[in-house]
């Protein structure tokens, strides 16, 4: 079964990257978006796959009576959709922002931090 | 989605939603759910109840500005670490007590003082996002 | 509570007295000196406490761990060395404060002057004391910073700026060569401690890396100790404020080059190279020095030309390869560091109270500043090498050390003789032209300076020649025990004022009759040193400019081609890197995976799988917003799905709540932004990006197959499994998981969830600056 996540993970991480490598803001941020459910899935993989035995203890027993799934990658990804959710927001509020002051998405033209007409740098002290 | 069905049934959803919340959020120790979840279907609710109704009624509702609900998570959350450093073990190990309330045994615990954090937290921070948001889609 | 040893708390003294200025200056004005100068004198006091035991040969050793794991202790060691060096600094340095606080009285930032002072003072004491390597090399970058900072005091003027960073450049750069000097040194010996270092010289010198700590170790004490050709940045140096130049610039900092070449004498030192470049240098920089010093007419620079002769001359002792050079060298650093210091300090006061430092617009000051005459004719003839003071001693020393028959011998006789003539020639011009003669009108009229200024020089000068008288003392606590450090044997030193009939005083008369005979001719010696320097028209300095100017060429031009602006690049190269680090690895280590065996999954699980490669699909051909938002939304639920089909409740809710507020948030601000959702790259583009994201892509899958065939280790898993009931009392492990066992974590988690929070609000609140474009149009 691992196999195919595996592959699905790498399907996930190609498209992920297709976007991240376009030069227009809302592609980038899309990119971005995938790029958070590819590194979970990744996490959620390596940890094997259990078929629908939730890391839940019964109420009568004090430790898992059968095999469960592992917990630890889940504790870990759970916390991680929420950041990377937040950033997402983030990003997606500064690519508007960016748009609105730049006046363009396409990151080429923005050039604010890096200018084209760069002057060379002070060679006095 | 202005519709006056929508509306009015806005608020009556919100509220049972963030009721909701708050159970999934005591019962995330022993079956799913937890701070992370219940603060996001807060947050959800907040959230609709803003495209609904506009966002100036869900500030009043709420009182406080999110971000300070969030400050307000992130404090409780810390200060559920201090007892265990007073009992003498590592920062955040969680401490027990298992009081009688009315003959019924109620388990309360740093861990869940820090759920609760980590709910207002979620609550705060994601809905001051989307209703920062939906502001600026009003205007 | 931590055992501490008294001595370091007052080693590191310096560094509370530096936070302790400012304030106390601002409250008390210039006064605030005399109270600030209890500080060094407390250290010295309680050093000179050491004097006795150290003068019977016993060496202290002391520390606190710092990162011991390491090897690297803040550890002290005091011998005759550093606690001749020790006395030195905190001496000068108690002089020096009160100087400073007269020289620079209703300075606006007078307090931060003093400041930077003090974290010098303990920067240098921490330099000559430290043990530990890696210690000694922290202290020796930390004064390269403090003198920085201090030679950049007047930051309005360029010229200072330019000496400042010139200086931080230079020894900088040096420092970095120690730093590895230091770890080759430490991989040759194995030991971290100098201490212990100095008992292991036969092994170092047997080693294969002696020869690269040598040339580490030089160029690090050259550059600091401003050796030919590395000497251009010290007179620049003279920019700072003349307390700085008197403290770090004659007495102190510059010598903790020479402190390290006599500190590894012992390791380093008795081989042919040691002997052969040390004395070549050090030689070569006494004759540039003094000749580059006759040449000026500035009081300050005629002194800082001199104070790089004299180091030269130090080096050049230190290497000479006998105990009677390394005498010599001890008792010629002792009478330098007083001299030096306290002619700076009347070059200063002449400065400060007459307007001027040219010694052509100087004369007959004598009947305005006694005092300062006084103390200028007593230091200038104990840099003249006159009886009955320390500097003649010194030079007899010196002499007899170097004459002897051999033509390397004689060579570097003859040198130093010329030099220390011209020494001479200076001395007397620096005490004899601003003081004698008839009195010249100054830009200021000249009057005597308050006690704060003067004290100084006055002290130094007479500790000058109460030195040379008590010379069986001076000979039994500082110059045996400090040579006996050097050297690495006992040495028993017996100068004293007599004259000893002999080659010494022959050529000491010489140096005598040369000097004066120069110092008639002194006018035209500074024109022919102009014009020649004049036809050479290149020096170091320029050359130092030139190095400076290609450095922030090359920088330029490498940031434009790295750094070009466009983002994709920056993509595309860290992708590439990435996807072309994993195949790469995998093949050439063997990793690869085992083609994997395909069990048919179940139809549902299929089913999923399809609707998220669907959803993905959709993403990347979606033509407008809103199929994108929704296919997103597809892949993001099939997300949640796939956790609910593998046993992660908490997960698939987590995941659809996030879908769900993406979608409403992404609807949102889509709207808002008019885009054109087309994808504009050209089919050449497009094929390339499409080939750097399935290399990249590919070798994830790739990596996730052959982790998936490694066994997997269920240690931590099953720790959390046991526990979760028994310990934390939850029956949902993941919670218990994120709420304890791994709290500290959340914690820091949620902060970030509430910093974007702060963020987004911030961006959306944050005022739109004008588009470049129409800001400029």
């Amino acid at each position: 079964m691992e196999v195919y996540l595996a592959l699905l993970v790498g399907c996930f991480f190609i498209v992920s990257i297709y976007l991240l490598l376009s030069k227009y803001v809302i592609r980038i941020l899309l990119g971005v978006a995938i790029l958070g459910n590819a590194v979970n899935l990744l996490i959620f993989t390596s940890g094997r796959l259990t078929r629908e035995v939730p890391p839940i203890i019964p109420e009568a027993l004090q430790v898992p009576a059968e095999a469960t799934a592992n917990p630890l990658p889940q504790a870990l990804i759970l916390t991680a959709i929420v950041i990377s959710f937040s950033f997402f927001a983030f990003l997606l509020v500064l690519g508007y922002r960016s748009f609105q002051d730049l006046n363009t998405d396409d990151t080429d033209n923005m050039r604010f931090a890096e200018p084209v007409d760069q002057l060379p740098p002070p060679k006095g002290y | 989605m202005n519709t006056v069905i929508f509306r009015t049934a806005a608020p009556y959803l919100t509220a049972l939603m963030v009721v909701f919340s708050i159970f999934i959020l005591l019962r995330g120790h022993n079956d799913p759910g937890g701070g992370f979840i219940g603060g996001l279907i807060a947050a959800s609710a907040f959230a609709i109840y803003g495209i609904a109704n506009g966002v100036a009624p869900v500030r009043r509702a709420l009182y406080f500005h999110p971000i300070t609900l969030a400050g307000f998570g992130l404090f409780l959350a810390g200060l559920a670490g201090i007892p265990s450093l007073f009992a003498g073990v590592p920062f955040l190990t969680g401490l027990w007590t298992f009081p009688h309330v009315f003959g019924v045994e109620v388990a309360l615990s740093t861990p869940l003082v820090f759920d609760i954090g980590v709910y207002f937290v979620v609550v705060g921070a994601i809905t001051a996002i989307a209703l920062t948001l939906e502001e600026r889609h009003e205007n | 509570m931590i055992d501490v040893n008294p001595t370091i708390l007052f080693l590191l003294s310096p560094f509370l007295a530096a936070l302790l200025s400012p304030p106390l200056v601002r409250l008390m004005g210039a006064s605030a000196a005399w109270l600030l100068a209890l500080v060094p004198l407390s250290v010295f006091i309680h050093l000179a406490g050491y004097v006795p035991q150290v003068a019977e040969g016993e060496a202290f050793t002391m520390g606190l761990s710092w990162a011991p794991s390491l090897g690297v202790n803040l550890s002290y060691y005091l011998d005759g060395l550093s606690l001749v060096f020790a006395l030195l600094i905190s001496g000068i340095g108690t002089l020096i404060i009160l100087y400073a606080g007269g020289y620079l009285k209703g300075h606006k930032e007078h307090g931060r002057f003093i400041g930077f002072m003090f974290l010098f003072m303990g920067s240098m004491i921490g330099v000559v004391t430290a043990d530990n390597l890696v210690a000694l090399f922290i202290y020796w970058e930390l004064t390269s910073i403090t003198s920085f900072l201090l030679i950049g005091f007047d930051h309005d003027r360029m010229a200072s700026r330019r000496a400042a960073i010139q200086a931080l450049v230079v020894t900088g750069g040096g420092g970095l060569a120690l730093l590895a000097g230091v770890v080759v040194l430490n991989l040759a010996t194995g030991m971290n401690e100098l201490s212990l270092i100095l008992n292991s010289g036969d092994t170092l010198r047997e080693s294969p890396f002696y020869l690269l700590v040598f040339w580490l170790v030089v160029a690090g004490a050259f550059t600091k100790s401003a050796q030919f050709p590395f000497h251009f940045w010290l007179p620049n140096a003279m920019e700072a404020p003349t307390p700085v130049s008197a403290y770090l610039h004659s007495a102190t900092m510059v010598k903790a080059g020479v402190y390290l070449l006599m500190r590894m004498n012992p390791v380093l030192g008795d081989t042919t190279v040691w002997e052969t470049v040390l004395p070549v240098f050090g030689t070569a920089t006494l004759l540039v020095g003094t000749l580059l010093a006759v040449r000026q007419t500035d009081l300050k620079l005629m002194l800082a030309y001199t104070t790089v002769a004299s180091l030269g001359l130090l080096v050049m002792l230190t290497g000479f390869g006998s105990e009677k050079a390394v005498e010599a060298a001890v008792y010629y650093l002792f009478a330098h560091a007083l001299f030096k210091g306290a002619l700076f300090m009347v070059a200063g006061l002449v400065d400060h109270e007459s307007g001027t430092r040219d010694i052509r617009r100087l004369g007959g000051l004598r009947k305005a500043m006694p005092i300062t005459f006084a103390a200028a004719a007593l230091a200038s003839l104990s840099m003249a090498g006159l009886p009955p003071f320390v500097g003649f001693m010194a030079k007899e020393e010196i002499y007899a050390a170097i004459a002897a028959g051999d033509a390397w011998s004689m060579a570097i006789t003859a040198l130093t003789v010329i030099g220390n003539a011209l020494m001479l020639v200076i001395a007397a011009a620096v005490a004899i032209r601003p003081f004698l003669g008839a009195p010249v009108e100054t830009p200021k009229p000249a009057h005597e300076g308050s006690p704060l200024l003067w004290v100084g020089p006055v002290n130094l000068a007479a500790v000058g020649l109460a030195s040379a008288i008590l010379s069986a003392t001076t000979n039994h606590l500082v110059i045996s025990p400090m040579s006996s450090a050097v050297a690495g044997s006992e040495v028993h030193a017996h100068a004293a004022i007599a004259f000893h009939i002999g080659l010494p005083l022959l050529l000491s008369v010489l140096t005598i009759a040369l000097g004066v005979a120069l110092f008639w001719l002194l006018p035209q010696l500074r024109y022919a040193m102009a014009r020649a320097l004049r036809s050479i028209g290149w020096g170091p300095d320029h050359g130092f400019d030139q190095f400076m100017s290609g450095l922030v060429a090359l920088s330029a031009a490498i940031t434009r081609i790295i750094q070009n602006g466009r983002l994709e690049g920056y993509m595309t190269t860290v992708f590439l890197v990435f996807g072309v680090a994993i195949w790469f690895s995998l093949y050439n280590y063997g990793e690869l995976p085992d083609l994997p065996q395909f069990v048919a999954p179940t139809f549902y699980e299929a089913g999923i799988f399809l609707l998220a490669l669907l959803g993905l699909a959709a993403v990347i051909y979606a033509h407008d917003r809103l199929t994108a938002i929704v296919s997103l939304g597809i892949q993001g639920f099939s997300v949640a799905v796939i956790f609910i089909l593998f046993g992660a409740p908490d997960l698939a809710f987590t995941q659809f709540m996030v879908e769900t507020l993406s979608v409403v948030i992404l609807a949102l601000v889509m709207t808002r932004l008019t885009l054109d959702k087309t994808d504009h790259r050209p089919f050449g583009e497009k094929s390339f990006d499409i080939t750097v994201a399935s290399v990249a892509g590919s070798g994830f899958a790739v990596l996730m197959l052959a982790v998936l065939q490694v066994p997997f280790d269920p240690r931590l898993s099953e720790f959390f499994s046991a526990y979760s009931r028994v310990v934390a009392h939850g029956r949902n492990i993941v919670n218990v998981i994120i709420v304890d066992f791994r709290g500290l974590d959340t914690l820091g988690e949620i902060a970030v969830v509430m910093i974007a929070g702060l963020g987004i609000i911030a961006l959306i609140r944050i005022k739109g600056r004008q588009p470049r474009s129409e800001a400029e149009g």
